[in-house]
């Protein structure tokens, strides 16, 4: 290997190593690293498998990924925090540029570009969520929601949390460990038919204590929340902040969270223009009202439009920087570093794509297509096609236990007719028994939907 | 037509300069960006407009205030935004210390844009995704091999959530021990990366900061004043910021552990030490790698990224799950750690940076990846010996060789010309370079970190010491030409403090913008 110059490294070539070591003043490149104790340099190759070359890795490479099955072959109804949504050619096209996929740290001088598309993000997300204030992304909903709670529980000087039972467990276990040991959690308990929040429940655990209430509208189990008005009243007149998690591409038909008295609002951009790459299309986002108390409990990033010392141009900076970890170290907002900020610029691509009318017809799309996708699966005997009977938007708790049959075992046979079933609900929603979260969205034709549909009634009629 | 004569050292550069308005700017009322998937008329038909559903408290009664443009306009505007941005594929990025900027193999992004791996959803049935899931296992056991570690876990998507986890594990583990309350100290070094501290502390803990001694090395007799029964872990990144690596880490982690600490080690600058010394005969317990710094996965602006976890096999249990298993032929999820912190990420992680990073070191090999960490050991020194040869740069503690990167200082320059790290960013931007002012709190004066890594020839790497030599000169002879900085950028210096930390004059978003900016216009 070391005979040969890698093309991934120029200064492999022997001639330029020994005029540079000879700049150096040393004799090989090994004697530079002296600092390293003997004892600690390893003796033997490390046991790696065989360099490829670029050819023999393409081969290598795609043939694993033959192993999979993608929701491009297969019919694909899982939701549950990852989502399949239509992703403008656009949306590709900017996020693969050289100069966003592989730009960092630049100033605003040589970046201006990245500054200036993570603003118009900000300030795009900020018309979709009604708000003044839009952070950089994070890395994910799971952490924006520990953090937005995190940040409540800094504005307000309490340490308990209230959480909707209905929150996603995926992101109830992040909240957690991102709020352990400070901060304490207690579940409020919801209504079984409806999925809406127990307001009694709420109001018993509303103690002078508790910071944040943190739920999620639509829902984790696809119900919209309606009594978020209710809900805002109990919680201000106990100055507890109201926290709301949301689906952003639910947006253009449901009333954004500061419609019904959200402090902070957050969410996943994926829904977004992100491919769902195994989950590694998530991003956070966490927003709020222009109130300096919560401007300055942001951990994260947050840019802004300045003048520049000419007239006529507008440049771009952190906004009080010296709130970030990266200025304080232990003393900062908690912590920050690399985020998901070519997400946070490819959902501004997306959202300037669709505009007003696009995010309504989206959304509206989408209610069509589940509303739909539960209507039909309902007809069929033994299925309840939305157990619960709140509306719904783009997820919905399909019920078989009149089947006989588990969830496991529909999906199974689903699978053999190339159909990604819904997630299992069993284990983490055992009141609903053998149920399913199924996930419809514009995606979906009626011919997919059908075809669903009479997959489970093959299935159940065996 | 004359041969063009290239003897002038540095590079005329002009960043690109479109003076693109703000996009809402662009709003013509009536355009469209995207034609949707439309909804079926039979579908409509059965469910009506599926909105009338929604309980009228929670209808949007107005629609987002978002532009209406065309879709070319919107092409054209982002792609003026990505010609404003000096991506690292642009320049000779080695500027950015501490972050590793290398190549990126365009044969990676071919291969993470396969529908195969985009496609996927993380909650299909495991035989569907036994592809990806190899690919995550393979990582696996090859940074075991690298690191010396018995697992891993690719779930946080940062080097700062990879500290985070390491943390959150720590506590887990002195909780599992009864010692949850009794230790509450977190020891680290002010050269460790800033996250290190900060994480530390969202776990609750106490940071105790150690100083180097006179030549740069952690303090080994600080350690032992500071270490006791209330020390829950010790984080450290070696080599350090400084690029000086610490020679007694052995002797670090054993102390710790004899106190009843865990180690963990920030390896987020791995780039010299791949093949030649690892985190397992050092002594730590964890350890963790950006694979989007070492392993050539893209920055990517600031992430999706991924912090790679490592641990021994003590601290399996302890790890976010699921982590990928492999027996009989056959790869799956295993959910069950019996002491698992939960989870740091939702679902598996930034599958992209995984596939990315195995897909370098097959390309690489054990044999490519030592020659990695040397080339990259020699460009940092053959640069340190000629940025010291610049006039009033220097770099402080212990002569001699460093390993990835070096923390220079401009103190002397500035106390004899007046110009500052920050004007020198500024004039870098002239010539087409990129360069950072380095980590807070600024223990070296005037500081900035250079780290060439592998991926620069000699030729790219004189360019970059031009660049410097020649602000030297001009701050030494013309300083104004440099405090004025940047003459050929896409904007002027912008008023920073005055309206970047003040309350009253800050627009996070445009609607903010325009808010303030008709204020203002209706008082004068």
């Amino acid at each position: 290997m070391s005979q040969k110059v890698h093309p991934y490294i120029p200064n492999m070539v022997p001639e330029v190593q020994a005029q540079m070591l000879k700049v150096i003043g040393a004799k090989s490149i090994m004697e530079l690293y002296s600092g390293i104790p003997e004892e600690l340099q390893l003796k033997e190759d490390l046991k790696l498998p065989p360099a490829l070359t670029e050819y023999e890795l393409r081969r290598h490479i795609e043939g694993i990924l033959n192993k999979n099955t993608s929701a491009k072959e297969y019919l694909n109804f899982l939701g549950a925090g990852c989502w399949q949504h239509f992703i403008p050619a656009v949306c590709d096209e900017i996020n693969q540029r050289s100069e966003f996929l592989t730009a960092y740290a630049g100033e605003p001088y040589e970046d201006h570009g990245r500054f200036q598309a993570l603003y118009e993000y900000q300030s795009l997300l900020a018309e979709l969520v009604d708000m003044d204030v839009v952070n950089v992304p994070t890395f994910d909903w799971g952490q924006a929601a520990a953090t937005s709670i995190r940040m409540a529980a800094r504005i307000t000087g309490r340490k308990k949390v209230l959480l909707a039972k209905t929150v996603a467990s995926e992101r109830m276990k992040i909240i957690i460990n991102y709020g352990t040991p400070e901060l304490e959690f207690e579940f409020v308990q919801f209504d079984t038919k409806s999925g809406a929040m127990d307001l009694a429940d709420l109001q018993e655990k509303l103690t002078e204590d508790v910071a944040a209430l943190y739920f999620e509208n639509p829902s984790y189990l696809g119900f919209i929340e309606a009594q978020g008005t209710e809900i805002s009243t109990l919680l201000k007149a106990n100055e507890t902040l109201m926290v709301v998690g949301v689906d952003p591409i639910s947006l253009g038909v449901l009333a954004p969270p500061s419609h019904y008295g959200a402090d902070i609002v957050c969410g996943d951009l994926q829904p977004l223009g992100m491919h769902m790459n195994f989950s590694g299309g998530q991003a956070g986002f966490i927003a709020s009202h222009n109130d300096l108390k919560v401007v300055n409990e942001y951990p994260s990033r947050l840019f802004g439009i300045v003048p520049t010392v000419k007239e006529g141009e507008y440049g771009f900076g952190d906004v009080a920087y010296e709130r970030t970890s990266f200025a304080q170290r232990e003393n900062g907002k908690e912590s920050v570093g690399t985020q998901t900020a070519l997400w946070g610029i490819t959902a501004g691509v997306y959202l300037a794509l669709l505009g007003p009318n696009g995010m309504q017809e989206v959304g509206q799309t989408i209610m069509q297509n589940s509303q739909y996708a539960a209507q039909e699966l309902n007809q069929i005997a033994g299925v309840t096609g939305s157990r619960l009977h709140s509306s719904f938007f783009k997820e919905f708790i399909v019920d078989f236990n009149q089947t006989g049959y588990s969830v496991e075992q529909i999906n199974q046979e689903l699978l053999k007719k190339e159909i990604f079933g819904g997630k299992d609900l069993s284990l983490e929603f055992p009141e609903f028994g053998q149920s399913a979260l199924f996930c419809v969205t514009e995606v979906h034709t009626k011919e997919d939907i059908d075809q669903l549909v009479q997959a489970i009634k093959d299935i159940l009629a065996k | 037509m004359k041969r063009i004569q290239r003897t002038k050292k540095t590079r005329d550069f002009h960043q690109a300069k479109w003076n693109e308005p703000i996009i809402f700017e662009l709003h013509q009322p009536g355009e469209k960006g995207v034609e949707l998937p439309p909804v079926n008329d039979k579908i409509a038909l059965a469910v009506g407009d599926g909105t009338s559903a929604i309980p009228v408290a929670m209808q949007r009664r107005s629609k987002p205030n978002l532009p209406e443009i065309g879709q070319a306009r919107v092409l054209r505007h982002y792609l003026r935004l990505s010609q404003e941005t000096l991506g690292s594929d642009f320049n000779v990025e080695i500027g950015q210390g501490t972050c590793t900027m290398k190549y990126i193999p365009r044969i990676n992004e071919l291969l993470v844009r396969d529908p195969k791996m985009m496609e996927l959803h993380p909650l299909q049935n495991e035989d569907t995704v036994q592809g990806m899931l190899e690919i995550f296992y393979k990582l696996d056991l090859c940074m075991r091999e690298i690191s010396g570690m018995d697992y891993f876990s690719f779930q946080p998507s940062s080097g700062t959530q990879a500290l985070f986890a390491m943390a959150s594990i720590v506590r887990k583990y002195h909780e599992q021990k009864d010692e949850g309350d009794q230790r509450d100290e977190i020891i680290t070094t002010i050269f460790s990366h800033p996250s290190q501290a900060a994480t530390a502390a969202v776990k609750g803990y106490k940071i105790i900061t150690l100083h180097p001694d006179e030549n740069g090395f952690p303090d080994i007799e600080k350690l032992k004043a500071v270490v006791s029964e209330r020390t829950a872990g010790f984080v450290v990144a070696n080599p350090e910021d400084t690029g000086i690596f610490n020679p007694k880490i052995k002797e670090f982690t054993d102390i710790v552990h004899q106190a009843g600490g865990l180690c963990f080690y920030d390896q987020a600058n791995a780039n010299g030490l791949l093949g030649i010394t690892r985190a397992k005969e050092a002594g730590f317990d964890m350890c963790f790698f950006n694979l989007h710094k070492t392993f050539a996965a893209p920055h990517m602006c600031g992430g999706p990224a991924t912090g790679a976890l490592g641990v021994t096999a003590a601290l399996k249990e302890f790890l976010p799950a699921p982590i990928v298993d492999y027996k009989e032929g056959k790869y799956s999820l295993q959910h069950d750690l019996e002491h698992s912190i939960g989870k740091v990420r939702s679902f598996h992680g930034v599958a992209q940076t995984v596939l990315r990073a195995y897909a370098w070191i097959r390309a690489l090999g054990a044999g490519g990846l030592k020659e990695v960490a040397k080339t990259a050991v020699l460009n940092n020194n053959y640069m340190y010996h000629k940025v010291l040869a610049i006039r009033g740069a220097g770099a402080p503690y212990v002569k001699g060789h460093r390993l990835e990167q070096v923390r220079y200082s401009w103190e002397q320059l500035t106390k004899e010309t007046g110009v500052t790290t920050e004007d020198i960013q500024l004039r870098m931007t002239d010539f087409g370079l990129h360069y950072w002012t380095s980590h807070h709190p600024y223990i070296v004066k005037q500081p900035f970190t250079l780290e060439p890594t592998e991926s620069y020839s000699k030729e790219d790497l004189d360019e970059y010491i031009n660049a410097l030599e020649q602000i030297s000169n001009e701050a030494y002879e013309n300083p104004e030409i440099v405090k004025s900085a940047p003459h050929t950028s896409t904007i002027h210096k912008i008023d920073e403090q005055d309206y970047l930390d003040n309350p009253e004059k800050w627009c996070i978003t445009w609607r903010t913008y325009l808010k303030k900016t008709e204020a203002y216009d209706l008082v004068n």
